[in-house]
């Protein structure tokens, strides 16, 4: 399967040049670009580990396009990363931007497991294939 | 011979000018916390049109057709609406616009329904109006503050589903009627699995004959999961719990909670109170509100009579709900660009300045309100995908039903088709690129590498809608001195 979070994951993947463009945008709108990476692609994992600090007061793409080089390096190809731009202005204080870059080389996707509860009601759980494995050992580069 | 008669008082008994009464002030100062609305008068032949306006302040505020005494036992003067300001309607004899100030203390706090009760009741079957329109109000801070606005807003709806940087893509589920709970719950989940983030019961789907909503709730549901698990991405169903009672809107809205639905849904035509309800139900249990403005049409289209939408849409943010259809301009249903982009304003911004051009009467401070998510539906598909999203930006439900299900290749195509269509256009507008003129081209060559998007710009590169509008914003523009 392809997981299709982020912004553009209906298009084929960016290149590091379109990733720059997207990331000039997020400068000029004076957004604060952030590298995230998982193992755990679940919908509701909000929480992905952070590689470093959002970059508040960059003023060049290069900048990120290096950090992620640097993530890239250590989990490229194991794990998903993700770049967001986060907008401090009153009132929205929040994500304006979010994006893959990189995904493990293969997906295995989701299992869907049904809980039958009272009357025809029906609990679900979304499970990721890979996190049946610990940490660290979910995808093979 | 005549007998000259004693002038008379302002409380003698019998029929008075309302002008007279004290509903007419032009030298009135609005106060900061006034509740103020702008009216199109059109006076009857021979009516004096301050008369009128005069009229419509104190048939929404205390008056009556005679002059009572027991007005003596309040302090009638606070009371009483005035009209401060009146100006012909630009291009239209015989319309005027009446600027009408209401003192705060006339409302109980946070309840459109008395609200409205003043402002659009028995004054609009006045009988020496020939028409009258409410076009906009002013809603101070002190009183904005005594509501609860959007359940969610679009910010915190954004972080639910985790969506973020470009406009949400949904789908009304069609036929809206007749459609069994299973063959219904197939079309969600091939539009879901395909990539919109939600599908949409129709206004009308409550619970009929040929699907009782228990059944629909529990298709739909089934087929969100699924979906969520063939994409890895959150996604959901307006599951319209509209219904004859509050109780019914209840066990419903309820159901939709306990099979873990992050949205329902409810028609305008629920009424004022029923809307504020079921905002304090969802704020209550973490649901995202959709309001589908089901009527609004018989009220808000005309512009002699009637109310304006953008008024309705402030009492919505006011009233709390999260989604609100507000117009696509270029689909199938009324919208004039200027007044469309009225309404997103009302919708989206933390503060409205006073714009005419948009029909925006009054500056309007939402007080830290949360924004509402307006929703563009009708007639609309991928091959618009640019003027879209230059027209409506990016926090706006895209609704393509027909344009998803009436994809030559089957629902999940169409929905492939309007994703791949929407993020091409986002990922060329954020390079700078001029989308508006260059917007087919951007199409064309995603389509290269997505054939569900190159049937689809196909088969509906011809459609348009194109007429002249019936509501569109009345004034002349003023040359500002730098």
């Amino acid at each position: 399967m392809r997981l299709t979070q982020g912004t553009f994951s209906f298009l084929p993947d960016l290149t590091d040049a379109q990733i720059a463009a997207q990331v000039a945008y997020c400068i000029r709108n004076g957004w604060a670009v952030n590298i995230e990476y998982t193992d755990d692609p679940h919908p509701r994992n909000t929480y992905w580990e952070m590689w470093g600090l959002p970059m508040f007061d960059l003023k060049d793409p290069a900048g990120v396009l290096y950090e992620l080089g640097e993530c890239r390096k250590v989990h490229g190809g194991r794990a998903y990363i993700r770049l967001s731009a986060f907008d401090a202005t009153h009132t929205w204080e929040s994500l304006r931007l979010s994006f893959l870059t990189d995904r493990p080389a293969e997906e295995p996707g989701f299992a869907l497991e049904r809980t039958e509860v009272a009357g025809r009601g029906i609990r679900y759980t979304t499970r990721a294939y890979a996190a049946n494995q610990p940490t660290g050992s979910r995808y093979q580069g | 011979m005549n007998v000259a008669s004693p002038p008379r008082g302002r409380y003698d008994a019998g029929v008075m000018k309302y002008k007279e009464m004290g509903y007419f002030d032009l030298d009135y100062q609005p106060k900061q916390t006034d509740i103020l609305a702008c009216f199109r008068v059109t006076p009857q032949e021979g009516v004096d049109p301050e008369e009128a306006a005069a009229a419509v302040a104190g048939e929404s505020s205390t008056a009556t057709w005679t002059v009572v005494w027991t007005d003596r036992l309040t302090a009638a003067d606070m009371y009483r609406a005035k009209c401060y300001r009146i100006d012909p309607v630009p291009g239209a004899p015989g319309s005027w616009f009446a600027y009408i100030a209401y003192d705060l203390d006339l409302f109980e706090p946070g309840s459109i329904v008395n609200l409205s009760a003043s402002i659009i009741g028995n004054v609009f079957g006045f009988k020496p109006l020939k028409a009258l329109r409410l076009e906009d109000m002013r809603l101070p801070v002190a009183y904005v503050k005594t509501f609860d606005g959007p359940a969610t807003g679009i910010v915190v709806e954004r972080e639910r589903l985790d969506k973020f940087g470009r406009p949400l893509l949904g789908a009304t589920v069609k036929p809206k009627l007749g459609l069994s709970g299973r063959n219904y719950g197939r079309v969600v989940y091939e539009a879901l699995k395909g990539g919109l983030d939600f599908t949409k019961d129709d206004e009308n789907i409550n619970s009929q004959p040929f699907m009782h909503w228990r059944d629909r709730f529990l298709y739909c549901m089934e087929a969100v999961n699924r979906a969520q698990a063939m994409t890895g991405e959150v996604k959901g169903t307006y599951l319209n719990v509209s219904a004859g009672t509050m109780e019914d809107m209840y066990e419903r809205a309820e159901f939709a909670k306990q099979l873990g639905s992050t949205i329902i849904m409810i028609d305008l035509v629920i009424g004022y109170t029923a809307i504020q309800s079921m905002s304090k139900w969802a704020r209550r249990n973490d649901m995202i509100l959709h309001l589908h403005r089901a009527g609004h049409s018989t009220y808000t289209r005309q512009k002699s009579h009637g109310v304006s939408f953008r008024v309705i849409a402030k009492w919505m943010r006011l009233a709390g709900v999260d989604h609100i259809h507000a117009g696509t301009v270029v689909g199938k249903l009324e919208g004039d660009p200027a007044t469309t982009a009225g309404y997103y304003d009302i919708c989206r911004e933390p503060y409205n300045r006073e714009q005419l051009e948009h029909g925006l009467f009054f500056e309007q401070d939402w007080a830290g309100l949360r924004r509402m998510m307006p929703v563009a539906s009708g007639g609309i598909h991928a091959g618009q995908m640019h003027q879209l999203l230059t027209l409506l930006g990016e926090d706006v439900v895209l609704q393509f039903g027909g344009g998803t299900i009436g994809h030559p290749m089957g629902i999940a195509a169409g929905a492939i088709a309007n994703r791949v269509a929407l993020e091409c256009m986002v990922l060329a507008r954020n390079e700078g690129r001029d989308i508006m003129a260059e917007g087919p081209d951007i199409l064309a060559a995603a389509a290269r590498h997505c054939t569900p998007l190159a049937q689809a710009l196909e088969v509906w590169k011809d459609v348009t809608f194109d007429y002249a509008s019936t509501d569109t914003p009345d004034f002349v523009s003023t040359v500002s001195v730098s």
